[in-house]
């Protein structure tokens, strides 16, 4: 009875599943979880690039957004890899290498493989400052430093296995020191108070907010963890690897929409030839302009790579952990 | 003076429009259980895409002010604090509407928490260039002791038992702790799902507050001649405002507390509510009333409350730094027009934040008028039959809880929370001092580890955490009151013992 109950439900879902065709999807608003709160840069960020969606020409149904905040993301992405739909109505912000790393570590419900990605709108880089009266103004001044004083060198960042912490992780395997890496629970706005207060002798952080605190003068940028430099905001600031440590794109902090495995493959081509196209609209492209935060549109190919590069490095940075 | 010439800028009449919108609607969302003001500016971000960089900000502002005040609303009728903030606005406020007494409650509310706000904002408007650097002299190990000067309170915070204080607290503390650990990385106590991401605060409080007062109204049954009738007075405004005046003490303690505590980065809005209410209680000739209805813990609790709104701005204006979770959103109200906040905020873009800071001060005023028209109708919720406002509560209660993240965890969180404290209360334990642990465990613990963390790195803990001025301050405030807290108890025992020789004599 059981086995014939079974069937009967595979049945019924394997039917509805093919049912939904793209021709008429989306019919109602689609909801996109944010594994952070309301107002963080994930948050903010994925307002304003889902802020057209409703126009007749990208996907005609608004973007409405969910925050499922708690534990360093782990809340949202456990809900949406156990509990969301998988008909294309619910979508969630990813942030690379942040899910990826902690999926790596255990203790969650998800892997990379638990999710499908869209496309990608904006990469972040993590930054290395310091206060603006430190001695520090070089990044080889302060890896002399550290190498001189180990394990007295403050480094603060937004947390736990999030982009920042690989960051430090990567600077202290470069340049064969050991520091001291102190997250911090209020997130990127908590580790860069740390730096202007003189709380920590530096720290990582996201280059967007970096480069705000930097106008307003309240920090120096050291680094960037990046393959090439930020022409746009940050033109004079060399990479790590420019400063001598071998140090890639790993912590980069990539952002964009993903949906759960088994959504509907025609759902999928349709989202994945659309999003883009929405992230690289005018109004987009300039309100993400005015608020300081850097843009990088990837297609599903791409960030499908771009995942998978990042599950290698990630693994093998954390193995020692 | 600058500030003056802006004022034409708030009364141009769309401008106009969206003050007294964002106001109204403010006051309905923060009297809504579980709408946060961080969720309600969250909320109107969107709409501000298509407005003037100065005309959103006025409509984010008039929102924060008044879902603060607003929050008092359902503290005090219907004792479910929408916010931390209005957590000490519950205590006395909801006593006094028992009495029949909301509408002098709601009206004693909004006009301090006016009071409170207008001097919060000026001190925003003059002193931000002093207090920035205030703001960063906060570092992990102040922080700490901050949270110990707030533990501190626990035992003497509405509780008629010393000891028993102190136990909710603990039980308090240790229900902080669930959840994942973000700086060492581990999990602690989640045997629910629900929990990995610890308990949420808004969904305690609703569950801590209001629970047990659904729990109790439906334990008296349906048996009219068990409901007793509440006649709900009529205030007159001149009588509230004379009262408030009267109690200058507590206004301006409040009012103190307030503007000092919301200057500190991630600690200020939560606690200035519940600091101010135990300062002024231990410094009034009347401390014993504080919890039966007493109209001084209204008026402290709110004037903080609203106190904090403009100084908590201060770090976000000239640093850059949001202070406080609705400072962040705020500051994404700011990029995205494109204007970073920084100390030449103020000459870059005069226009938009001398109005958005006038239109601050002109929104406590229609705060005021709306709030007290807004009084006088919803204090007649006192004499809704029991059985019903027990169902009206409760739906309002998971509507809030289950609205904070969308999760209906959260809602199995606030009616577990409710269940145990209804129990709790019956052997004569009490919610606030519960609710302070929840919201002072993480503050503590996290800038303990991280202080420990640097001080590994510097000179070791005791030097980091015992020696510097401003420790040392913090620390024997710590001291005093603790000894405040002994010598008052002792004082309050010999009085009662006397009064009972007396009586028996």
């Amino acid at each position: 009875m059981k086995k014939i109950l079974a069937i009967l439900t595979m049945s019924v879902a394997l039917v509805t599943a093919s049912m939904v065709s793209a021709g008429d999807y989306p019919e109602r608003p689609i909801g996109v979880a944010v594994s952070y709160g309301a107002g963080g840069a994930t948050d903010f960020q994925a307002r304003i690039v889902t802020m057209v969606a409703g126009n007749k020409d990208m996907l005609g149904q608004p973007i409405y957004i969910i925050n499922k905040p708690g534990a360093g993301g782990r809340v949202g992405w456990n809900w949406f890899a156990s509990e969301a739909e998988k008909d294309g109505y619910t979508m969630s912000a990813y942030n690379v290498p942040h899910f990826i790393a902690q999926s790596i570590k255990g203790g969650v419900k998800y892997t990379a493989d638990s999710f499908e990605p869209i496309a990608n709108w904006g990469a972040d880089p993590a930054v290395v400052v310091v206060g603006k009266d430190s001695k520090f103004n070089t990044m080889q001044e302060l890896v002399a430093w550290a190498k001189a004083n180990p394990g007295k060198l403050t480094l603060s960042g937004a947390g736990l296995f999030v982009g920042h912490h690989i960051a430090a992780l990567q600077i202290e395997k470069a340049a064969g020191v050991k520091m001291v890496y102190i997250p911090t629970k209020g997130g990127g706005a908590a580790a860069m108070k740390a730096v202007i207060a003189g709380d920590v002798l530096a720290g990582v952080n996201n280059l967007s907010d970096a480069f705000r605190a930097q106008k307003a003068g309240s920090v120096k940028i050291l680094g960037v963890a990046d393959l090439e430099r930020n022409k746009k905001f940050l033109p004079d600031v060399p990479t790590l690897k420019e400063a001598g440590l071998d140090v890639d794109n790993a912590s980069v902090n990539f952002r964009g929409l993903m949906v759960p495995k088994g959504t509907p493959k025609a759902i999928i081509d349709k989202l994945s030839a659309q999003v883009p196209v929405m992230f690289a609209h005018k109004r987009v492209a300039k309100r993400m302009k005015a608020g300081g935060s850097p843009m990088k549109i990837m297609n599903r190919k791409e960030v499908q790579a771009m995942w998978a590069k990042r599950k290698t490095t990630l693994t093998e940075l954390l193995k020692g952990l | 003076m600058e500030f003056l010439s802006y004022f034409g800028n708030v009364f141009e009449p769309v401008s106009f429009m969206l003050l007294l919108g964002g106001t109204i609607g403010g006051l309905i969302l923060g009297a809504t259980p579980g709408l946060s003001p961080t969720m309600a500016v969250a909320l109107l971000i969107p709409f501000t895409f298509h407005l003037a960089p100065h005309q959103g900000l006025i409509l984010l502002g008039a929102a924060y002010t008044s879902t603060i005040a607003g929050g008092a609303v359902s503290a005090i009728l219907l004792n479910i604090p929408g916010a931390p903030a209005n957590i000490a606005t519950a205590l006395d406020g909801h006593e006094m509407a028992k009495r029949g007494e909301g509408a002098k409650a709601l009206h004693l509310s909004f006009m301090s928490s006016a009071v409170g706000g207008v001097i919060g904002v000026l001190l925003l408007i003059f002193l931000t260039p002093v207090l920035a650097k205030w703001a960063l002299a906060f570092g992990p190990s102040h922080l700490f002791w901050i949270a110990i000067l707030g533990v501190t309170v626990i035992g003497t915070l509405d509780s008629k038992s010393f000891v028993k204080g102190l136990l909710s607290g603990c039980i308090g503390l240790w229900l902080s702790m669930i959840g994942y650990d973000d700086i060492q990385g581990v999990q602690r106590f989640i045997f629910a799902d629900a929990l990995t991401g610890g308990i949420n605060i808004i969904a305690a409080l609703i569950g801590l507050f209001a629970i047990p007062q659904v729990l109790e109204m439906l334990s008296k049954g349906r048996a009219l001649a068990d409901i007793d009738v509440i006649t709900v007075r009529q205030q007159s405004l001149t009588a509230s405002f004379r009262e408030m005046i009267s109690n200058m003490k507590a206004l301006s303690i409040g009012t103190i507390t307030g503007s000092i505590i919301g200057i500190i980065p991630g600690v200020g809005g939560q606690i200035a509510g519940l600091v101010a209410y135990d300062q002024t209680k231990k410094f009034s000739s009347n401390s014993h009333k504080f919890g039966t209805g007493h109209p001084e813990g209204v008026i402290a609790a709110e004037s903080a409350n609203n106190a904090m709104v403009g100084p908590s701005l201060i770090p976000l204006l000239t640093l850059s730094i949001p202070g406080s979770p609705t400072a962040a959103v705020l500051l994404g109200g700011l990029l995205i027009h494109g204007i970073f906040p920084g100390p030449d905020l103020f000459q870059n873009h005069a226009a938009v934040a001398w109005t958005f800071i006038d239109s601050m001060l002109i929104g406590q005023f229609l705060m005021v008028i709306f709030g007290i028209y807004i009084a006088n109708l919803a204090a007649k919720i006192a004499q809704v039959p029991r059985s019903i406002l027990a169902a009206g509560v409760f739906i309002l209660a998971v509507f809030g809880a289950y609205s904070v993240q969308q999760s209906m965890g959260d809602v199995h969180v606030m009616i577990a929370l409710g269940v145990g404290m209804f129990f709790l209360e019956k052997f004569g334990f009490s919610a606030a001092p519960l609710v302070l642990g929840l919201i002072l465990g993480p503050i503590a613990e996290s800038n303990f580890l991280q202080g420990n963390l640097i001080a590994g790195a510097q000179d070791g803990p005791a030097i980091y955490f015992l020696t510097g001025t401003l420790n040392l301050v913090l620390i024997s405030l710590v001291i005093l009151s603790v000894l405040f807290a002994f010598w008052s108890t002792k004082k309050a025992n010999a009085a009662l013992a006397k009064s009972e020789q007396g009586g028996s004599a």
